[in-house]
């Protein structure tokens, strides 16, 4: 079985979208903790950061928004954020309220696997990671590896679905920690493609894209990511 | 973090795909700065395409009963000190066999002299800027269209330079392996603090020969306003090493990253910024749009945190009355940035100050 991974930007209606995309079939949800510079994210998440800000989500109220999603779903709760917000709150703060309020691990956008290496996390790995990076990034990572499968340019689709294919090769020859595949899996074609090659995928723009119109649509639209998986 | 530090500041706060190209950077610029025939092709640039060494003019009708001595960026090509980098990295660029350049802008004059290189070397530009920077500084637009450039417009936040520098961040993780970065501040991900220092340290260098020669000692105070803070690093370069020469940096009042920031991350490096407590960056405003910047390169916070430079700041008021004044009086016409650093010239307790007049104020009429 393959794992379905659901990232909700942190906000006032997240633990219904939680609960919404586990009905539906989510695995993991990932909990955006929004930064106002984001170095990472592409235009749907960046706006959804700006909205979250604007609704006072910062990091106390995303902290205790994560505390009352724990209380209404079971499934691995995961922070997603940038250093900009650890540095600010103390590396070590962070790590203990975050798991205080129920997250099971922790993923932060910006910090590379040699920073910081006394901080459990999810490591990132790229297609232009080396082979001694994707190894010391399975070595240290907290349970999976997440996979960036593009690099987010139109146009550059076919040449980005060889560099994850060739991503997820060179990480299986290296390590048998679960690889999870994200970034920018939103089409069909992606989707297949990763359900194919790793042990789960991400979806994080779509997945905030449909929750702008409620749970309903959300537990929906994972419940069709969920049979997709399935069929493959 | 264990790399490019400045004290606490500094390293690599970037997504892992960049990271490989840092390295691969890094070890491209290690190999450049030891090679002679880059040095040799980078002096040659500077000198027959570039106009360096740039003269030091004795302003003494803008400050009298002082000898103020205007290093004059504003005289190099392009008009303003911004060339320096975008020279020396367009070498590295070719080096290490890049064909696309992409940059952000402020005021323009980065994008301006990037436009330039990459038009002199046969590289695809792509320059970043805040459509409120493009509205504010037209004329520079219009020269980087001229020059080849493709100006793409920042719509989303602040629409000023510190979405344009996100932005083209974002274009160089997408573009990664054909494209360099060509960055225009001392700030971004170790290494190019280090780099863009290295590449503006001719401005201290030859400043230091120049007021050697011209009054037999060095100045009591190196001036130079701050936004990303390059100019001024370059500047510092040549006397950091003097203890007798105060280093002084003025930031515009209202985007005093080093004077009112905090310690905090943004575009890749640790620095100090204009920040809240849960690390939200602040907006920053100045009339100039090469100072209007949240953050600031990493070596001045460390510099600033050792005391071995200081840091004051002018309003978009005092900036102007000295835009105005050095143009009076001299029949220079600075740019707004640094006429920050002008404005505070006045009231400096020294006699002997060597001020970096970083560009041309023609983008700012």
């Amino acid at each position: 079985m393959k794992t379905l991974v659901v990232y909700l930007m942190a906000g006032r209606q997240t633990p219904e979208l939680a609960e919404a995309a586990v009905e539906g079939g989510a695995d993991i949800v990932e909990l955006g903790f929004p930064f106002s510079d984001p170095l990472a994210d592409g235009p749907v998440i960046r706006r959804a950061a700006e909205r979250a800000l604007s609704e006072g989500m910062r990091t106390d109220a995303c902290l205790e928004c994560l505390a009352r999603t724990r209380e209404r779903v079971d499934v691995p709760l995961v922070p997603m954020t940038y250093a900009a917000l650890l540095e600010a709150y103390g590396y070590e703060r962070f790590e203990a309220e975050a798991r205080a309020a129920g997250a099971t691990s922790l993923i932060v956008a910006d910090l590379p696997v040699d920073a910081r290496p006394d901080l459990r996390r999810i490591q990132l790995v790229a297609p232009t990671s080396t082979d001694e990076r994707i190894a010391l990034a399975a070595r240290v990572t907290d349970g999976w590896l997440y996979l960036v499968t593009v690099t987010g340019t139109t146009g550059a689709r076919d040449r980005l679905s060889t560099a994850f294919a060739g991503l997820v090769e060179r990480t299986r020859a290296l390590t048998n920690v679960p690889v999870y595949a994200g970034f920018g899996i939103s089409t069909p074609e992606h989707a297949q493609a990763a359900f194919e090659l790793a042990d789960g995928i991400v979806v994080g723009t779509r997945a905030v894209e449909v929750a702008e119109d409620g749970p309903a649509a959300l537990r929906d639209y994972v419940r069709s990511l969920r049979a997709e998986m399935i069929v493959h | 973090m264990t790399v490019g530090l400045y004290g606490t500041y500094g390293g690599r706060y970037v997504p892992e795909t960049l990271i490989p190209a840092l390295d691969e950077l890094e070890a491209g610029w290690d190999k450049a700065r030891e090679d002679p025939a880059f040095q040799a092709a980078l002096d040659r640039l500077l000198g027959t395409y570039g106009g360096r060494p740039t003269p030091l003019t004795l302003a003494e009708r803008f400050a009298p009963g002082k000898r103020l001595y205007l290093k004059r960026e504003d005289l190099l090509h392009t008009g303003a000190h911004k060339l320096n980098n975008t020279l020396g990295q367009a070498l590295l660029a070719q080096r290490l066999g890049k064909g696309r350049i992409v940059a952000e802008t402020g005021a323009g004059q980065h994008g301006v002299a990037t436009a330039t290189v990459c038009a002199r070397f046969g590289f695809e530009c792509v320059v970043y800027m805040g459509a409120e920077d493009m509205e504010r500084q037209r004329p520079n637009v219009e020269r980087m269209n001229l020059l080849g450039a493709e100006v793409r417009p920042v719509e989303f936040g602040t629409q000023t330079l510190r979405e344009a520098t996100s932005e083209a961040i974002r274009d160089w993780i997408a573009n990664v392996e054909t494209t360099h970065y060509l960055i225009g501040s001392c700030v971004g991900p170790h290494p190019y603090p280090e780099i863009v220092r290295e590449l503006q340290a001719v401005i201290g260098g030859e400043a230091r020969a120049q007021i050697l020669e011209a009054e037999g000692r060095l100045p009591e105070i190196a001036l130079a306003c701050v936004g990303g803070g390059s100019n001024a690093i370059g500047l510092f370069a040549g006397f950091v090493d003097d203890s007798e020469v105060r280093l002084v940096g003025v930031e515009a009042h209202d985007a005093a990253s080093l004077g009112d920031g905090r310690p905090g991350v943004l575009h890749g490096a640790r620095s100090s910024l204009l920040a809240d407590e849960d690390g939200q960056i602040l907006d920053a405003h100045s009339v100039a749009a090469g100072l209007d910047y949240p953050g600031v390169g990493p070596e001045h916070a460390f510099l600033r945190d050792s005391g071995r430079a200081e840091y004051v700041n002018a309003t978009d008021d005092e900036a102007r009355d000295a835009f105005e004044r050095l143009a009076r009086t001299e029949g220079i016409i600075p740019a707004l940035e640094p006429a920050h650093a002008l404005a505070r010239v006045a009231e400096l307790d020294a006699e002997l100050v060597l001020l970096c007049l970083s560009g041309r104020g023609d983008k700012d009429l």
